[in-house]
């Protein structure tokens, strides 16, 4: 195996709605990571980019986003239709396979261009779910009431992880929703969808995020303390519903163990958990405990940008090893309902 | 996608108006298996596959999640079941099965294995339940499709009145 490091990333400040086009919101973001590396475009390797034609509302969506990185002379890029997170994997395997010592990877989306709880309905079962059109909160609410009956979560924790998200928030710039909240006066919220209530519900944004690989010589000649890759795994559970634990994540427990997250100790791990009970499941099924840090940036709760929020996660814990507060860091990306997919990835300093 | 439509003006300056309206216009194809569960929706009858665990999936699975093999064994299960966890929808949405207040399921059938998401006509949500019994309401006209059960209701007396025998 190749070492690969993050070098730097950058984030849009996340907002509930904008005007600006893809290629808008992407230039500034694109040519802030560049400079945070020392780089410019000409040194980048592969480009490659996450976004989903569903959130744009246009077809081949990703074709203008190339406007962002300057096509001429010719560029190497890729796109996948998943969060920006999944592109990061992407450009891992195109390094790790030699065909590239750098990469910018990005990820993108403007949740508000429509109703998104119910653009989500389209993520699910074709044929015999989004017919029916549930929202994803209702769907949430689903996987929640049934961890709570089973007693694998509780109320009061499902509280207790949005007073800390929302606390974190409040110094993390790009956050969209933060706050001095209790368990209490959050217990006393009134519920929006049975048992959820509304900081028990992400704060979808519009946002993006570009993070920016290198392999090892470039690494340690354009950063003085990389965020080095030291595992990295996705993985994904069934879409029936129906046929699926609601009070466990066995992909992420999979993908968990492929990246060696219980190798040592982990100082700050970033987990893209859109609803409340849903961080306390993945906690369980990385193994964490007290002794580690979770979503020093608020996480997804506090600005879950669609198809960015994953990537922000794993630029989040990147940017804890590389400005020296933390040795080892967990980045995580969801996808789908009930965290269907998880993408798990270790990083550690030297 | 498609923005086709003829409902567009033309300003006296040139410029073009039309409504744009998003959605993926596409017709599937629904292979073997989902053809077999879609057609006894529209007979009234409920079948999912069978795995090689002896597992009944309702909805029917076309392989086995976890072999990964072909489940090509059948078997009918009932159209009454047991609400296996649930939310509260206050506010429907267009498309949803119910336009009033109402709770999505998961339902496992009677003689299923796994359970199918559906919504429940109760009323309130404090008429809902985990474990409590319903039962597919069927639609008048049925397509072949999800939403040939119209919805499902409590299995209760006063839901039987409600009815009126029907």
């Amino acid at each position: 195996m190749r070492d690969v490091a993050i070098i730097a990333s950058a984030q849009m400040a996340n907002v509930s709605t904008t005007t600006a086009t893809p290629v808008e919101m992407l230039l500034p973001v694109i040519n802030e990571a560049l400079a945070n590396a020392g780089m410019s475009r000409a040194d980048i390797g592969f480009w490659c980019h996450g976004s989903c034609d569903y959130m744009t509302g246009q077809p081949f969506s990703f074709v203008m986003a190339v406007d962002a990185l300057g096509a001429w002379p010719p560029i190497i890029e890729s796109h996948v239709e998943a969060d920006g997170a999944f592109a990061l994997y992407e450009a891992w395997l195109k390094i790790q396979a030699g065909e590239a010592e750098t990469a910018l990877v990005f990820g993108n989306g403007r949740s508000s261009s429509g109703d998104i709880n119910r653009t989500l309905s389209l993520q699910l079962d074709p044929y015999v779910v989004a017919p029916l059109w549930p929202d994803d909160r209702s769907i949430a609410a689903i996987q929640a009431r049934a961890c709570l009956e089973a007693g694998v979560v509780t109320s009061r924790q499902m509280a207790a992880v949005a007073v800390r998200n929302h606390r974190n928030a409040q110094s993390n710039p790009n956050a969209l929703r933060s706050g001095s909240y209790s368990v209490e006066g959050l217990l006393d919220a009134e519920v929006v969808a049975d048992p959820l209530r509304a900081l028990d519900c992400p704060a979808h944004a519009d946002g993006v995020t570009a993070v920016i690989l290198a392999s090892a010589d470039t690494a340690r000649r354009l950063s003085t303390r990389p965020a080095w890759i030291r595992g990295i795994d996705h993985r994904i559970d069934t879409q029936n519903l129906g046929n699926r634990s609601m009070t466990t994540l066995p992909s992420a427990i999979v993908a968990a163990h492929k990246a060696g997250v219980g190798n040592d100790k982990v100082d700050v791990a970033e987990l893209h958990a859109p609803f409340t009970h849903q961080e306390l499941l993945l906690t369980a099924a990385l193994g964490l405990t007290d002794a580690t840090n979770i979503n020093p940036s608020g996480g997804a709760l506090c600005a879950n940008p669609m198809m960015s929020a994953g990537l922000a996660r794993l630029a989040e814990a990147a940017s804890r090893i590389i400005n020296g507060t933390a040795d080892r860091a967990v980045g995580h990306a969801s996808s789908g309902p009930w965290m269907q997919q998880n993408l798990v990835c270790v990083l550690e300093g030297e | 996608m498609s923005g086709a439509t003829s409902d567009y003006t033309i300003a006296p300056d040139g410029s073009f108006t039309a409504p744009l309206e998003l959605f993926y216009p596409y017709k599937r194809t629904v292979g073997p298996t989902l053809s077999r569960f879609l057609t006894g929706l529209r007979d009234q009858r409920v079948e999912g596959t069978r795995g090689k665990d002896g597992r009944v999936h309702v909805p029917p699975a076309e392989f086995d999640p976890v072999t990964g093999e072909p489940m090509t064994e059948w078997a009918e299960v009932g159209s009454q079941g047991s609400v296996v966890s649930w939310s509260w929808q206050p506010s429907p949405v267009d498309g949803n099965v119910l336009q009033h207040p109402f709770a999505w399921a998961l339902i496992r059938l009677d003689g299923a294995d796994t359970a199918l998401l559906h919504g429940v006509d109760a009323g309130r949500s404090d008429a809902m339940t985990t474990g409590m019994r319903v039962r597919a309401r069927w639609a008048e006209e049925r397509t072949g499709s999800i939403t040939d059960i119209a919805c499902f209701e409590p299995v209760t007396s006063t839901a039987v009145v409600a009815r009126g025998g029907s």
